[in-house]
């Protein structure tokens, strides 16, 4: 991963992802209703909120797999029906296994996360080294050739993230990667993570809690009833309620005179 | 070698290779995608392009190849818009298929119901030298597409949203496999029937998956049992007097059996080689000090 995508002078100060004022319907009921994102370049944001607040929905809007009702989207300075350049977005779809209905290998499921980078879909050398320095950074390159269905909870994910980065993508987008991981595979998905951030990648990532994840976060957009109710550094609240050790019980006195309201923890 | 000699023999062992290549290599995706009976579906549909072939007189494969091209593009459509009522759609489709076959057979003079029965399933050794043409251009095309573009159909049919999102052109590679799955149905049709087309599709597919571990081996292992099961079908149905389709499937089940049962001992020793290899230490934690840092 030599290449240092966030170089680009033409358009460094434009947004990655600008999503204004958007809203969506999943059959009659509203999900987003008026939602406002947006990610510059390098920025790591997290999305925040409870079940059903419509945090999945707006990634799934930016990634263009839910239509918008009404608003705007932008992805890299272009508004989303003239995007084309798909290469550069890596997205992990929220799964919770990476198997299909026949067999495959930990290295063909990760390859085909590089096709768009490839011509005609045929595999050269430089896409094979791509395939394998993802499975490098989620620590999975020992099991390229075992079959996904032989895998835990915590290495499909890892799998799923692999994948996405076997493009080399400028722009991470990842639905809940954390859901269903133990806590060993979480670190080295916030080691992988680390790694892109260095090398200049920007991240949006949909998170139920920040977990391993927090150090890494520069700001946290929080949503609820498909409105964004913080756009900030990420709630003390929720950092703590991370914490390891913390048992999800006993009530919050945070540290905040007003605490900010996420609903993570109604 | 005398059952090379006689033309016919040539051409319904010409026919069984090219569907024993063909149905597994479409199948694999399929299966992949969990569309097991989409096969099955297209077969129904095509009965009625085999009726219209009847009544108007001309080459059944064709018209069948331009029903079944119709009635999967259908099929595609309604799967990825209508996801609500699909499985009702389909229904429809199919026995309106079926119906509109028998419908179609009776009202013309050259279909009888013995006539039906034969494209139902199959009689391989009535396959003409037209017919011969056209299954070869047809298999061509199928293979062209299944093993050309395996990767992108490996990819949307592994993760439709992923691949999606990498800017592959979904919609248009669903329309191809639907459309493929739909030529080769008319491919195997004079082999193994309508009625028995898909489970040359899936079992030569689940058979391999017994003993595959990667894409790749399931795709090459599940067209090698096509191969073999559609050639050993037909010339047994040469030398005994036996139906080709039903004889190809039933070896396809046998085979399937088969490998199924030597799968547990393999699965068996995998399992005990990486026992070896990794083995299970028993760690006994260091005396831990009292340390609750976490303040809540």
């Amino acid at each position: 991963m030599d290449e240092q995508p966030g170089a680009t002078p033409e358009n460094a100060d434009e947004p990655v992802i600008a999503l204004r004022g958007a809203t969506a319907t999943l059959g009659s009921r509203p999900v987003l209703r008026g939602v406002d994102l947006t990610v510059r370049r390098g920025e790591v944001v997290a999305l925040l909120g409870a079940n059903g607040s419509g945090k999945s929905t707006a990634v799934r809007a930016v990634v263009g797999q839910v239509p918008l009702t009404g608003g705007e989207l932008e992805l890299f300075g272009r508004p989303r029906r003239r995007f084309r350049d798909w290469a550069r977005v890596g997205y992990v779809p929220q799964r919770t296994t990476a198997a299909g209905g026949v067999p495959a290998t930990v290295g063909e499921v990760v390859a085909s996360g590089r096709l768009a980078r490839t011509r005609f879909g045929v595999l050269r050398k430089a896409d094979r080294e791509a395939v394998v320095r993802a499975l490098e950074l989620v620590g999975m390159a020992d099991r390229i050739k075992d079959s996904v269905d032989a895998l835990s909870g915590g290495q499909h994910q890892r799998v799923l993230i692999a994948r996405a980065l076997a493009g080399e993508p400028e722009l991470l987008i990842m639905d809940e990667p954390m859901a269903g991981v133990d806590l060993a595979s979480q670190e080295v998905l916030a080691d992988a993570l680390r790694a892109q951030v260095a090398r200049g990648a920007t991240v949006l990532v949909v998170l139920h809690e920040l977990g391993p994840l927090e150090p890494l976060i520069d700001r946290a957009v929080v949503l609820r009833d498909g409105c964004v109710v913080h756009d900030g550094p990420p709630p003390e609240a929720v950092g703590q309620h991370a914490l390891p050790g913390h048992d999800h019980v006993h009530p919050h006195a945070g540290p905040v005179a007003e605490p900010i309201r996420t609903g993570l923890l109604t | 070698m005398e059952i090379l000699e006689p033309a016919f023999m040539q051409r319904a062992l010409l026919a069984a290779l090219l569907v024993g290549i063909t149905a597994p290599a479409i199948g694999t995706f399929l299966v992949q995608r969990r569309q097991a009976l989409m096969g099955d579906g297209i077969g129904h549909v095509a009965l009625t392009g085999v009726g219209l072939g009847f009544l108007l007189n001309a080459s059944p494969v064709w018209i069948a190849t331009a029903v079944c091209v119709v009635g999967a593009v259908v099929m595609e459509l309604i799967r990825s818009y209508g996801k609500a009522r699909g499985d009702i759609a389909l229904a429809m489709l199919f026995y309106g298929g079926m119906a509109g076959g028998v419908m179609l057979t009776s009202l013309s003079d050259a279909g009888s119901n013995a006539n039906l029965v034969s494209y139902l399933f199959g009689s391989i050794t009535t396959v003409s030298e037209e017919d011969m043409v056209a299954i070869c251009v047809l298999a061509a095309f199928v293979i062209l597409v299944t093993i050309g573009l395996r990767r992108q159909l490996f990819a949307i049919c592994q993760d439709e949203e992923f691949a999606r999102v990498t800017g592959l052109p979904v919609r248009l590679l669903n329309l191809l496999v639907a459309v493929t799955a739909a030529v080769t149905v008319t491919v195997a049709m004079r082999v193994v029937g309508l009625l028995l087309v898909s489970a040359l599709m899936v079992i030569p597919v689940a058979a391999s998956q017994q003993i595959a571990r990667s894409f790749a081996m399931t795709f090459g292992l599940a067209m090698g049992i096509g191969v073999l099961v559609a050639v050993s079908g037909t010339t047994t149905s040469y030398y005994v007097d036996v139906p080709s389709g039903a004889t190809i499937v039933l070896l396809a089940i046998g085979v399937f059996v088969a490998l199924t049962a030597l799968a547990a001992p393999l699965a068996r020793r995998r399992a005990r080689r990486t026992e070896a290899a990794e083995g299970c230490t028993l760690r006994v934690p260091e005396a831990r000090t009292a340390t609750d840092d976490v303040q809540v």
